[in-house]
């Protein structure tokens, strides 16, 4: 692809003030090489991905799939909005900053919003990616995938695509339904890597692109996240357990596999 | 029991509040009578003290059934202290009330007026000297000891030293008396906390429409925003007060996370927040006073955009909280801080969006580690059924919400100790091991057995409180 020269500084002008405008319509990577290469680079900013969770069970690894997209997409100084439906809350338990902590986002960027029906939610939703303050804006409603139709999730995807907020609908107690979204996820937990002492390792999931506009869909990887670089890597093969000689502070080993 | 209030009908014949109920049979029959209910009547004499706020900001509460209003400087607008106390007396009578009112300088001698005056005076101090000692509402044992000495009004104590009357009946009594002659200083507190900055409308005709007094509001945000501008501040707290012609009154207030004196921006948050009532504003017959109450401001110097354009989108999430605020509610929309202690529940302290303007310092988790802690925390944790080898070991398998999880990985346990120096000793808690379970098709939990096999417990509960990612 060639830039010319106005355009090329029009972009490296957009990137240095970091607006979210600038990022509309780019590419944010997963970090994952295999992924990336199929994704055609990686996914598009300002808009609407969609993440499924496989069974209800796998709701927690879903979020955890959702916020970590939302961390790629947001960088690494962008607030982050979670809103959520307070149903949500009472199925799947209220979200724990210090878990958060632990998958890689600083909660001192985060903010979580409660509503109390999907209605308001949505309307909220639709504000919120309209801000161009925010760096992704995670939206978990808990109602039938009627309430939540075309025109909805098409008002949302304009919302996202004109201030360049990304958008992540994440649907832990819901079949996919037609919508206006760019990607569409399903996530399952997956067996981690075995640490020492049969010890469960990073977080790991088998991830399902059930559909990509204008690019290839129906493939499969499984993925472990990466707190410490932010990133996704291939997981290992399963059953593996990683060799590690004394205590976890050493851990050589476990990058080397 | 006793009669705690009679209507008029049951006075002329000849029952008083105190008497028995047996009694007040007796003497009446047919006698209707109802519980008394304090709250209803505390909260009647709140709505009645929030309509008198369009006479003077400073209304206090004269409980069990009085109202004290500091009116200096407000009575001029009603035609001085005569027109207001009509007006007052003709709005109560109005909605069916009988209402007493006495103006005095000080609120112990305009309290002690409205109860104990029988005849009218030329004066106040005439008026308060000629009032009964019982006017001072002292205990039993001074008022007897009074009335044996033969001080039978407030003038024969007035006229005494005050050391004399102190040494014989205590400096209640003569704090009292001061308090009445107006020789102490007292003050009303006023019930809401003065408003920095004020501006109202009063209607002639009262305004029936929501949208219209919507307008007029505009026209007053205005004029608020002005007089913030004079004071080089922005607004953090904004309350409106609609009065309605009948008494009632409807609060409305707005926060906003920065300091703030755009009309606009305003002016969109209280249409956000009239919109989100769960009830409705009702005009009723019409509003006929609006104020707009400036509760707290900070200093705000006139701003100036960054070239980077940082400022532009700060003021853009800014707005976004204020708004989101409003419309979830203020404590739905949170941020995190961190808590200094152990339990998992307690580590983190929820804290309103709107509020939050400091920097929160959270500590990274050490590399390399997996999460330690969950990303979803059940509050309370849920009970769940396990199968473990040994009663102090790990778990082998449990159930949770009617499903069997076969544990695969696990590692723990992190002993929690409950805090206790926080606890009563003999209530000192449970110890709580945690263990980070991965069942063999991929889930990952945090459960923990509550209380030590056989040192704490005989059977320790299992619970399930958090999932990982």
């Amino acid at each position: 692809m060639t830039e010319s020269p106005l355009t090329a500084l029009k972009h490296h002008i957009a990137s240095l003030e970091g607006h979210a405008h600038a990022r509309a319509g780019k590419l944010f990577t997963l970090g994952a090489a295999v992924v990336d290469t199929k994704l055609g680079g990686g996914l598009a900013y300002g808009r609407l991905h969609e993440v499924f969770a496989d069974e209800t069970d796998d709701g927690a690894s879903a979020a955890g799939f959702a916020m970590m997209l939302a961390l790629r997409a947001a960088g690494d100084a962008m607030p982050i909005l979670w809103l959520r439906q307070r149903e949500a809350e009472a199925r799947t338990g209220r979200i724990h900053a210090p878990g958060l902590a632990e998958i890689g986002l600083d909660p001192a960027r985060f903010i979580l919003g409660i509503a109390g029906d999907a209605a308001l939610l949505l309307k909220a939703a639709g504000d919120s990616l309209r801000c161009t303050g925010l760096g992704t804006v995670v939206i978990e409603p808990w109602c039938s995938a009627r309430a939540l139709d075309l025109t909805l999730s098409r008002r949302l995807a304009l919302a996202a695509e004109q201030s360049g907020v990304t958008a992540l609908l994440l649907r832990t107690d819901a079949a996919p339904s037609p919508s206006a979204a760019q990607t569409r996820w399903k996530v399952r937990a997956a067996a981690s890597s075995t640490l020492p002492a049969n010890a469960p390792g990073m977080p790991a999931i088998d991830i399902t692109l059930l559909r990509h506009r204008g690019g290839p869909d129906g493939l499969a990887w499984r993925l472990e996240w990466n707190r410490d670089q932010c990133s996704f890597r291939e997981a290992p093969l399963p059953g593996a357990v990683l060799p590690l000689p004394v205590g976890r502070s050493a851990e050589a080993g476990r990058h080397a596999a | 029991m006793r009669l705690a209030a009679v209507d008029p009908g049951a006075l002329a014949l000849g029952l008083m509040p105190g008497i028995a109920l047996a009694d007040a049979r007796a003497y009446v029959s047919n006698l209707v009578v109802f519980d008394h209910d304090s709250g209803a009547d505390h909260c009647l004499l709140e709505k009645v003290a929030d309509a008198c706020e369009r006479y003077s900001p400073m209304v206090a509460i004269d409980a069990p059934d009085g109202l004290l209003i500091d009116i200096t400087g407000c009575d001029h607008l009603f035609g001085g202290e005569a027109g207001l106390t009509a007006e007052m007396e003709k709005r109560f009578t109005d909605v069916g009330m009988t209402v007493r009112t006495a103006l005095a300088y000080s609120p112990e001698a305009a309290h002690a007026l409205v109860r104990f005056q029988i005849l009218p005076a030329p004066d106040e101090e005439t008026a308060v000297k000629r009032l009964t000692v019982a006017a001072l509402e002292l205990e039993a044992e001074t008022a007897i000891g009074l009335r044996r000495a033969g001080l039978k009004t407030i003038a024969d104590l007035a006229v005494r030293p005050s050391s004399a009357l102190t040494a014989r009946f205590g400096r209640e009594m003569t704090y009292r008396l001061a308090c009445l002659l107006g020789q102490a200083d007292s003050r009303i507190t006023p019930r809401r906390p003065l408003a920095a900055l004020v501006v109202e409308r009063r209607f002639a005709e009262p305004i029936a429409h929501v949208e219209t007094a919507l307008a007029m509001l505009g026209e007053l945000v205005g004029e608020a925003m002005l007089g913030l501008e004079q004071r080089g501040a922005g607004g953090r707290h904004f309350i409106v007060r609609f009065f309605r012609s009948d008494g009632a009154v409807r609060d409305i207030a707005v926060e906003t996370g920065l300091p703030t004196r755009d009309p606009a921006i305003l002016d969109r948050l209280l249409r956000e927040r009239v919109e989100a009532l769960a009830d409705p504003i009702d005009p009723g017959f019409g509003f006929d006073l609006i104020r707009l109450g400036v509760a707290r401001f900070e200093p705000l110097a006139p701003g100036q955009l960054k070239l980077e354009g940082g400022a532009v989108d700060e003021a853009a999430l800014a707005g976004l909280i204020d708004r989101l605020s409003i419309r979830l509610g203020r404590n739905q929309l949170r941020r995190f801080a961190p808590r200094d202690t152990h339990i998992p529940e307690q580590a983190v302290l929820p804290l309103p969006a709107i509020e939050t303007n400091v920097p929160l310092r959270w500590v990274a988790p050490a590399p390399d580690e997996p999460p330690l802690r969950p990303l979803h925390l059940f509050d309370p944790p849920q009970p769940i059924d396990v199968v473990a080898e040994v009663p102090d070991g790990p778990p082998r398998q449990f159930k949770w919400r009617r499903a069997q999880h076969e544990v695969a990985r696990f590692e723990g346990p992190e002993r929690i100790a409950p805090e206790w120096w926080r606890q009563s000793p003999d209530k000192p808690g449970f110890t709580r091991d945690y263990y980070r379970i991965e069942d063999v098709r991929g889930r990952r939990f945090w459960i923990f057995r509550h209380g030590l096999y056989g040192r704490e417990r005989g059977h320790p509960a299992w619970y399930l409180h958090g999932l990982f990612a």
